[in-house]
């Protein structure tokens, strides 16, 4: 077992220590890093366009020139791969915050007052959970289907209004034990309003949860959007998109393999490498859990 | 959005949140009617109308009068939130652009007026929701498919729903199966081999969609090896690749919930006591820590049960299986209204039942939640 550092360094440099000495998490990271640069900077310093089609190279494997090869219409995958991951990763960052909006608002109102408040919101959340979310998200989709196809906006508000429910339970648990903490007592005693309680003393002794929670919804973020792709109804050029018209090419004589490998390569390495990141993350700011090299 | 839907939606939301405050007695007479209600449209089907009154009044009365408070209040919150859910989504298919009469040639008004007469597609949301529950109702049919001409949507859905039920059912079985294995070994011995190989492939698990599982599956045993056919539905061959490809991830996710589970149990002092009596290890396991260990499992197969099927909407596609996901989604793509009503409410329906059996099931194994009942 590893030091956690010593033992006056507070709580976030305690979590920072042990999320560096974490294998995973700092494999998780920079594969991400990598991922995210690749997807920002490669287009544009190599001037690629995911648009451009050429008749004569038409299903062309991979090359030197085209390292990815190219697609049914002679399109570059490589430059359609990473504009993908471009729409793929802000619907994920995008929808994520505003599911951690809505969560902690839900759950900090729920734990902080607690009785009625707490149990109607509860119920509620309970009874969303029951919910096949897709359901909602097909149908929220459709709202937008006079301008969808393209246009990000609205995947991401339907992803995130269906994603907060488990965001609300943690904040509101966390918030419920932190209620009775005798330094809100104290800020109370001192005259301090709700809300000043809230932001100020009880939300910031929660984000080590949240932070945590909220790298684990990226990756299901992206996954759901995948399916929307798959099913014809999500962002147009995401790795969902690609990775469907990979699969919609599988057939037994021919074989097109780089137009599945590549986009569901990179969807499946960012999303294990969100998970490492929260896996890593969770063990680092839970003081309780184990330390990083085993139990 | 119109008035009418703000006001109803605003009642149903806090008639809904006043369950909460029930006293006991009112909400063994409110559980009842709705468990009379409910049973009363479930049955109407196969014994008519009279007998299916009279045996579900009668067996709504013994519920009210035997069944313990808490799942009582569990169904006065349940049934009525199926209601809602149904009128939600009654209201975002009218919300949508388009409607199930918008041809690519436009047909003269008196003719969409015709045809929105016959077929019971008011203009607005609530006539459409207020014809629609009073069909169910009074003549328990779930009303015609608009876009699948002479067929009642009961016509099409019946022989979807054995599908994607035997597929969903199946899915969640090997989802369990193998998710309790994997997790509960793994948290037996936290930091071995086994148990980083175990979370390894977990992690996997869930960092694929089900689609590439689904088409890495299709290359491999059907394509390659020509062991399994590409798609279709079938015999049990059939089965074999879409249960996979909807099982595992969800068997990902439990075998992360079965591992910490496990780890938490296996610390706790019954354990400890149970041991220095002189039990062996086997014995421990199975007989203490695995009852603690699939809690958290167990309360995860609400939440697993809906994005099974859920999931399915995706594998049917894939698989190009007849179930009832590609009833859902093409009545989505088509605006047929009453596909989409019918589909939602079965599914909701299900999900609604099997959230109440897994509250039983937990009850049964948690002492601490059965005191509660």
């Amino acid at each position: 077992m590893r030091a956690a550092g010593p033992a006056s360094a507070g709580p976030w440099r305690q979590a920072w220590e042990r999320l560096r000495h974490s294998n995973s998490a700092a494999l998780g990271a920079c594969l991400l890093a990598a991922i995210v640069a690749a997807c920002a900077l490669l287009p544009p310093a190599l001037g690629l366009d995911p648009m451009i089609t050429d008749p004569a190279a038409r299903n062309l494997p991979p090359s030197v020139d085209y390292p990815f090869g190219r697609d049914a219409l002679g399109r570059d995958v490589m430059a359609r791969v990473l504009a993908g991951g471009r729409t793929s990763l802000l619907i994920g960052l995008a929808a994520t915050a505003s599911s951690v909006l809505i969560g902690v608002l839900v759950g900090a109102l729920a734990g902080f007052y607690g009785g009625r408040v707490d149990e109607v919101l509860m119920r509620f959340v309970d009874f969303l959970y029951g919910v096949p979310y897709m359901f909602l998200v097909i149908l929220v989709m459709l709202l937008f289907s006079d301008t969808a196809r393209g246009d990000p906006l609205p995947v991401f508000l339907a992803l995130g209004l269906v994603q907060w429910l488990t965001m609300a339970r943690i904040v509101r648990g966390q918030v419920l034990a932190l209620r009775g903490a005798e330094y809100v007592t104290a800020a109370r005693a001192l005259g301090a309003s709700d809300s000043a309680i809230l932001a100020h003393h009880v939300l910031p002794n929660t984000l080590g949860p949240i932070i945590v929670y909220a790298t684990l919804t990226v990756p299901t973020v992206i996954i759901l959007e995948s399916f929307l792709s798959f099913l014809g109804l999500g962002v147009s050029l995401s790795w969902g998109e690609l990775v469907a018209e990979g699969v919609a090419v599988i057939n037994p004589l021919r074989s097109t393999w780089w137009l599945l490998f590549w986009p569901a390569g990179f969807l499946a390495t960012t999303l294990l490498a969100l998970n490492f990141l929260g896996d890593g993350l969770r063990d680092a700011l839970d003081p309780r859990g184990p330390t990083p090299n085993g139990p | 959005m119109g008035l009418v839907e703000i006001l109803v939606l605003a009642t149903a939301c806090g008639a809904l949140a006043l369950t909460v405050w029930l006293p006991q007695r009112a909400v063994r007479a409110v559980a009842g009617l709705w468990l009379a209600a409910a049973l009363f449209v479930g049955m109407r089907a196969w014994l008519g109308p009279w007998p299916a009154a009279g045996l579900g009044a009668t067996l709504a009365a013994a519920g009210a009068l035997r069944l313990p408070e808490r799942l009582l209040r569990r169904i006065a919150f349940a049934l009525p939130s199926l209601v809602l859910l149904t009128f939600v989504t009654t209201l975002l298919m009218y919300l949508a652009p388009g409607n199930p009469f918008a041809n690519e040639r436009a047909a003269p008004p008196e003719v969409e007026q015709a045809l929105r007469a016959q077929y019971g597609v008011p203009e607005s949301a609530t006539a459409f929701f207020a014809i629609y529950v009073q069909r169910l109702a009074l003549e328990g049919t779930l009303g015609p498919a608009i876009k699948v001409q002479g067929r009642a949507v009961e016509d099409l859905l019946l022989p979807a729903l054995p599908v994607s039920l035997s597929l969903g059912l199946l899915a969640l079985l090997l989802a369990v199966a193998i998710g309790v294995v994997l997790g509960v070994r793994a948290g037996l011995r936290p930091g071995s081999a086994e148990d980083l190989s175990n979370m390894g492939l977990a992690l996997l698990g869930i960092s694929l969609p089900n689609f590439v599982i689904g088409a890495l599956l299709i290359i491999v045993f059907a394509l390659q090896l020509g062991w399994l056919p590409v798609a279709g539905w079938g015999g049990y061959p059939h089965l074999a690749m879409p249960v996979l490809t909807l099982a595992l991830p969800y068997a990902a996710i439990i075998a992360r919930l079965a591992r910490g589970g496990t780890i938490e149990v296996m610390q706790q002092d019954f354990i400890r006591t149970a041991r220095a009596k002189g039990l062996p290890e086997r014995v421990v396991v199975m007989k203490h820590a695995l009852r603690g260990a699939i809690l958290p499992v167990v309360s995860f197969l609400g939440p697993a049960a809906a994005g099974i099927m859920t999931g399915s909407f995706v594998v049917e596609t894939l698989f190009g299986i007849p179930g009832m996901g590609q009833w859902f989604v093409k009545g989505a793509i088509n605006r047929d209204y009453s596909v989409v009503l019918g589909t939602a409410l079965v599914y909701f329906s299900l999900i609604t039942l099997f959230n109440l059996l897994v509250d039983l099931t937990l009850a049964w194994i948690d002492p601490r939640v059965r005191d509660e009942l």
